[in-house]
């Protein structure tokens, strides 16, 4: 039976929405121009952008900045439970939504959980946040996101973009009101991937298009509609996250939903987030959605889910989140299918010898160090005020005196500005120059930093940076990444 | 206020191994070489050391750990030989050792030791190492150039120089450094070089090009040290006594505090001022007869003209075009070519440096001679990075002085 709303329930929906896009945007016609000898056949794909993650991003940080983006600098303590959907996460065993909770800085008392083994996590995940929070669960965030490898010269690396997205859930100034899902599960095997291997398998697209998205996501819907007793007219966004051409108005044709109401599927500037694609599609939505408005949401993947939301007056109060427009806009062309191939692992260049560096990391320190090291909190002094990274026993004298030991003091959310820089050509980087230098936080404190998202022509001191969370290195010989906190050029900088 | 080193201590031989890439030998080799030569020139037997410092910068890279190496490769005789390691102020740590072990009377004669072995690498530069636990989590591992660069772009922003004024300004250190290396017979590179070369050679870590760099060597030098009446009794006539020794670490200030601007060291400017007291220097600029200071990248040098209390702050760069640091200039620095071209074996740099300003001063620098009779020699021996480092300034001169 569709779990539909009733008088007992308290209102619950998505209470805010963040997103998160890579700056850079990997140009279709360069990869098709690359692959031209090979697949021609690709060229029918070959217009637009997708985004690329850079090589220190993956699902944890990407999902950290969508969590960050939806956040805002809100007090985050009343998160009860954070969920992270993907097929991509980098830890197979090590909680990756833990580590997305250690970005965040939230308090240790939070519920953590990962969601995979379907495109359809990111859907499923949501429904059953929802429910906890119908249950009394508490606030809930739900993230998802995707960094899909595929196999190079495939239809997937055309249509692929790395991406994803954040949605706050609770009951208390709900911007989009759940009026209920509906799922069915049947094991529609479209695509595969076996436990540790690289690559999907999939299957023909016309079979997918005509028994998968139409036969079967197609009744649900009306399945859907029917157990909400709603009308396919009475649809104003159909987020169907699906990248074949067509197939959304097809769908929408076939349920009865207007034609119009078809939400942009982000295939010319972004490309398919795979399971992040549904959330990352509806905090679009939501960007415009007005007062009103029915949204239904499609996660698709061995069967389908039917979410249903109605946005209420409290979105037009909302803080704007940089959000899907805002990170799209933020982009930078990339025509370098090589450097793609080599952040994508698919390409193993010479790095040196100074790339031999043994990247072990003692979890000993990392476990003690926690804070410092995944949130980025340094210390300040309570008779001084003065700010130190990291915090230390004794602090660094101010006019001479030893300040004494220090309270938490967070500087991941603080702008901060360069103080000093350099573009190095000599030590390793995955993406040479390594830009690195000295920044200080608006407000106090100072630490040196790797700098990334940068262009090392566009560096300057004193230009405005913002932290953010990335992959330092890794540890190739025992499959460990090591996090850490970089400065990106503020929003609208470079 | 303690009274200090001054003129407690004498340079009783000193010896310096040709510093270069040593491809066919190993620490072994470079030490006998240098201390043969030290131990010649102090016209002592090595029976008569009593105590031995040793100082390696990357010693787990070639010599290994402890002072077993040069208790073992120069035979010393069961002596106590200490193993000292500061950065690339390991040299003048040895030194420093040496120098106190004879001042306070526990050692009548002292040796130290500087070597580097790090050809062994496989590739140019300082090899890639840990900096510790917490700092490998936290911290920008990065280059040395990419460390020392950033000095250049906060000395840019702060005193307003053009990109381009800055690159011509160390350009020229590292023009007169060249010109300074072709006429030594142990230095590293002997090839003069061009303004045009140097501005136009690739970038290693912006601003810094290829020429804006020292390389690594490998190399040793030895110092033989004792009290000056000793000196004395064993025949020596013209003395070099120690002036000043002082070391300033960071604490932590410039990383972690504020006020600092990244463009020059406070480190530095504290080892000098504490240098020229200890050694009775009032007047630097015109007391000083010739520097040896940490050239390990030409913008180093150019702040250290600052820093050192030489230059005024934000004319260095003007100076150092002017030729004023030149070796036929006011203030001679890097007249053996400086670790630009002389060769940087980190652990023997500091004693190189001394070695230099110790024949200099005796007039046996040879074609290199600065001919106006130099009184006093300073020494600037910087470890680490701009934001974390231990600066040592060593002063010797003539006796009397």
């Amino acid at each position: 039976m569709p779990n539909m709303p009733d008088e007992s329930r308290r209102e619950v929906g998505i209470t805010a929405y963040g997103a998160y896009v890579p700056r850079r945007r990997l140009q279709r016609s360069a990869v098709h121009q690359a692959h031209a000898w090979f697949a021609p056949g690709l060229k029918g794909l070959a217009k637009g952008e997708r985004a690329m993650a850079n090589w220190d991003e993956d699902v944890v940080t990407m999902a950290t900045e969508a969590a960050r983006d939806c956040l805002g600098g809100e007090e985050r303590g009343s998160i009860a439970s954070l969920l992270l959907a993907s097929t991509s996460a980098p830890f197979a065993d090590r909680q990756n939504a833990g580590i997305v909770k250690e970005a965040l800085n939230l308090s240790d008392a939070v519920t953590t959980l990962d969601a995979g083994g379907s495109r359809k996590a990111g859907t499923s995940a949501l429904i059953q946040a929802l429910r906890a929070v119908e249950g009394g669960a508490g606030e809930t965030l739900c993230i998802a996101a995707e960094r899909h490898r595929s196999r190079p010269a495939s239809e997937a690396e055309l249509l692929d973009g790395d991406g994803a997205a954040a949605l706050l859930l609770g009951s208390d100034r709900v911007i989009a009101r759940f009026l209920g899902a509906h799922s069915v599960s049947i094991d529609f095997v479209d695509h595969f991937r076996a436990a540790g291997a690289e690559f999907d398998y999939v299957w023909e697209a016309r079979w997918v298009r005509d028994e998968g998205y139409l036969a079967l996501a197609g009744k649900a819907i009306a399945a859907a509609l029917a157990a909400f007793g709603l009308a396919g007219s009475d649809v104003d966004h159909l987020v169907a996250p699906i990248a074949a051409r067509g197939v959304p108005e097809a769908l929408a044709k076939a349920t009865g939903i207007a034609a119009g109401t078809v939400a942009d599927g982000l295939s010319a500037r972004l490309g398919d987030c795979g399971t992040a694609h549904p959330l990352v599609m509806l905090a679009h939505v939501l960007e415009t959605a007005r007062p009103g408005e029915k949204i239904l949401l499609l996660g698709f993947g061995q069967g389908a889910d039917i979410l249903l939301f109605e946005a209420t007056a409290e979105i037009e109060r909302l803080r704007r989140p940089l959000g899907v427009s805002g990170w799209l806009a933020r982009g930078r062309s990339e025509d370098n299918y090589m450097r793609y191939l080599a952040f994508a692992g698919h390409l193993k260049l010479d790095v040196g010898m100074r790339a031999e560096f043994d990247q072990k990391q003692p979890l000993t320190a990392l476990y003690r160090n926690r804070k410092t090291v995944l949130a980025l909190v340094g210390g300040r002094c309570p008779r001084t005020g003065a700010i130190q990274f990291p915090k230390s026993e004794i602090g660094v004298p101010v006019d001479g005196v030893a300040t004494t030991p220090h309270e938490d003091y967070p500087l991941a959310d603080r702008p901060a500005r360069i103080l000093t820089f350099t573009a190095d050509r000599l030590g390793y980087s995955p993406d040479p120059p390594g830009c690195y230098g000295m920044v200080e936080f608006d407000g106090g404190g100072r630490m040196v930093c790797e700098f990334t998202d940068v262009e090392p022509e566009a560096l300057e001191v004193g230009m405005p940076m913002r932290m953010v969370f990335r992959i330092k290195a890794v540890d190739e010989r025992r499959d460990f990444i090591r996090y850490f906190w970089k400065a990106a050029p503020a929003a609208g900088e470079a | 206020m303690p009274s200090g080193i001054k003129d407690k201590v004498a340079i009783l031989g000193m010896g310096c191994a040709r510093f270069g890439e040593r491809f066919g030998d190993d620490a072994e080799q470079l030490m006998v070489e240098a201390y043969g030569e030290a131990l010649a020139d102090a016209g002592i037997e090595t029976a008569q050391i009593d105590a031995a410092w040793l100082a390696v910068g990357f010693d787990a890279m070639n010599v290994g750990p402890s002072g077993i190496p040069a208790a073992m490769a120069l035979r010393l005789p069961n002596i106590a030989v200490t193993k000292v390691e500061n950065y690339c102020a390991s040299g003048s740590e040895a030194f420093r050792g040496a120098v106190y072990a004879v001042a306070s009377g526990a050692a009548d004669i002292a040796l130290a030791v500087g070597v580097e072995k790090l050809k062994d690498t496989g590739y140019g530069g300082l090899p890639v190492r840990t900096r510790g636990t917490t700092f490998d989590m936290i911290g920008v591992v990065g280059s040395a150039p990419g460390n020392f660069a950033q000095l250049a772009s906060a000395y840019q922003a702060k005193h307003g120089v053009a990109r381009e004024d800055l690159k011509r300004a160390m350009a020229h250190v590292s023009v007169k450094s060249h010109a300074n290396g072709a006429r030594n017979p142990k230095a590293h590179l002997r090839k003069p070089v061009t303004m045009e070369t140097v501005l136009n050679a690739p970038i290693i870590a912006d601003p810094l090009g290829l020429y804006d760099c020292c390389g690594v060597s490998d190399g040793a030098a030895v110092a033989i040290v004792c009290t000056p009446e000793l000196a004395r009794s064993l025949g020596k006539t013209d003395l070099v006594t120690v002036k000043a020794l002082q070391l300033a670490v960071s604490n932590g200030w410039e990383l972690q505090g504020s006020g600092w601007d990244g463009s020059y060291f406070p480190t530095t400017r504290i080892a000098a001022s504490r240098a020229y007291q200890e050694a009775g220097i009032s007047d630097p600029a015109g007391q000083v007869s010739l520097m040896e200071v940490h050239d390990c990248f030409s913008i180093t040098e150019l702040v250290t003209m600052e820093d050192l209390h030489i230059s005024p702050e934000g004319r260095g760069w003007r100076e150092v075009l002017d030729g004023r640091f030149d070796a036929n200039g006011a203030n001679p620095c890097q007249i053996d070519g400086g670790l630009k071209c002389f060769g940087h074996p980190i652990g023997a740099s500091g004693l190189r440096m001394i070695y230099e300003n110790y024949l200099q001063l005796l007039g046996r620098a040879g074609e290199r001679q600065r001919q106006d009779g130099p009184v006093f020699g300073l020494s600037h021996n910087l470890g680490g990075m701009p934001n974390q480092n231990v600066a040592a300034v060593a002063i010797v001169g003539l006796e009397g002085a």
